[in-house]
């Protein structure tokens, strides 16, 4: 237990460090939030209207955008050798790297989502409950694209592929993470859309390092 | 099976290991035994398959055929073994002793601290420094002292002193020599004589 800690605590504080691009997916995710009005135009009913959908998916791409390193690093390096020697089971060991990965890269999105969502004129509640649906769904998009992260060890260059591959994973997330807010507007309640939500994060926090475990083993060599 | 004065009772048999690499037999036919307090030299040219025949002990290669057999009372042989590969596993922006940190925490029997490991290995002074700044031969040094983190009584050296000068050989001569001593393990892949008695298995490139 002491290990996957340290684990996750490593996998976060390189990610955090220098070139470990936490920050870079938090300012794309800013970039996305600003260029939006642009594009849309000075229209602010619009504008606050399609905010929570837009946050979901800035925050969805700045989340694929980080993955490609998780584990390719580690095998370059030669970690995760020794990771496969620590006597855990690569599973854990999966899941340890994606806890800290979200927490240097996916918390901040959460915290800064409120922010970002007066950027483009949100009300105080669709802000709230984006921020909730953002801190139960990211955790989700980041096991799901651990999957793909374990997929493209074997190969020499990743980079965008991650995201290909995982984008089409996560669109139930998206849909629940966007209709909860949506739900709420026209009076019917988030709580159905939430909880679905919480099952896809549970769900896929499952899933996830077991098929990414599998994958890592199968590009053993 | 013998028992020695650092209580581990442990051996390795390997027989019939086949290995193959990219769809080509690298290792064929390979078999050997190791007790405790015994060292094996394992030589051969280049592309001999020496570093394969390391890693596939350790499991980090699928073998085509063949047994490895740890007999040990305690440990499985995944969590009995000390892997030192040509990769250091250094992370460049944390400290050396951040490095270390992690791989104190593995399973095994606890040995010493960061700080005791890298003064063994001599850098107990660039305890601060973040590899990225070290030298090729320090960055041996600091992968060595892994070693000695946690005690696991099977160690896989991979040409465990290239870049290393002539100082950092005889310290880790006298460590392997410890190691064995205590009744470990040590399996070398080398082209060098090893500081410690060992018997030698020639395998050879086709």
């Amino acid at each position: 237990m002491g290990f996957l800690l340290a684990l996750a605590g490593r996998t976060a504080r390189l990610s955090l460090g220098a070139g470990g691009g936490a920050f870079t997916g938090l300012v794309f995710f800013l970039s996305v939030v600003a260029v939006v009005p642009f594009g849309v135009g000075p229209d602010l009913p619009l504008l606050s209207r399609i905010a929570p959908a837009m946050l979901w998916i800035a925050a969805l791409l700045a989340t694929l955008l980080g993955l490609d390193r998780l584990f390719q690093d580690d095998r370059d390096d030669g970690s995760l050798d020794q990771l496969l020697l620590s006597g855990q089971p690569l599973e854990l060991i999966v899941l340890a790297k994606a806890a800290g990965h979200w927490l240097a890269t996916g918390l901040p999105l959460v915290i800064g989502a409120p922010l970002f969502g007066l950027m483009l004129g949100a009300g105080g509640e669709a802000i709230a409950l984006v921020t909730l649906t953002l801190l139960i769904g990211t955790p989700a998009l980041t096991f799901i694209g651990a999957i793909g992260a374990a997929l493209i060890t074997a190969m020499r260059r990743g980079g965008l592929i991650v995201a290909v591959l995982v984008l089409p994973f996560t669109i139930p997330v998206l849909i629940f993470g966007v209709s909860a807010v949506g739900a709420a507007a026209s009076g019917q309640g988030p709580a159905t859309p939430l909880m679905i939500l919480a099952a896809l994060t549970l769900a896929s926090s499952v899933a996830g390092p077991i098929a990414a475990a599998a994958a890592l083993r199968a590009a053993l060599d | 099976m013998t028992a020695l004065p650092g209580g581990i009772v442990a051996r390795l048999e390997v027989s019939g290991l086949q290995v193959k690499r990219g769809g080509r037999p690298v290792l064929e036919g390979i078999g050997f035994t190791l007790e405790p307090g015994e060292a094996l030299a394992v030589t051969g040219r280049n592309g001999a398959g020496k570093s394969t025949l390391l890693r596939a002990v350790a499991g980090l290669v699928p073998r085509e055929a063949g047994r490895i057999d740890w007999t040990s009372e305690d440990v499985p042989l995944v969590e009995a073994t000390h892997y030192f590969g040509h990769l250091d596993a250094l992370k460049p922006t944390l400290s050396t002793a951040d490095n270390l940190a992690l791989w104190s925490k593995v399973a095994g029997r606890p040995g010493l601290s960061a700080i005791e490991a890298l003064e063994a290995v001599g850098l107990d002074h660039l305890e601060d420094l973040p590899a990225a700044y070290l030298s090729a031969g320090q960055r041996r040094r600091v992968a060595f002292a892994r070693l000695l983190l946690v005690r696991r009584p099977l160690w896989l050296l991979d040409e465990p002193t290239a870049a290393l000068d002539i100082a950092a050989e005889a310290t880790f001569g006298a460590l392997l020599a410890d190691h064995i001593a205590a009744g470990g393990l040590a399996l070398v892949a080398t082209h060098r004589p090893l500081p410690v008695a060992a018997r030698t298995l020639a395998i050879g490139a086709r």
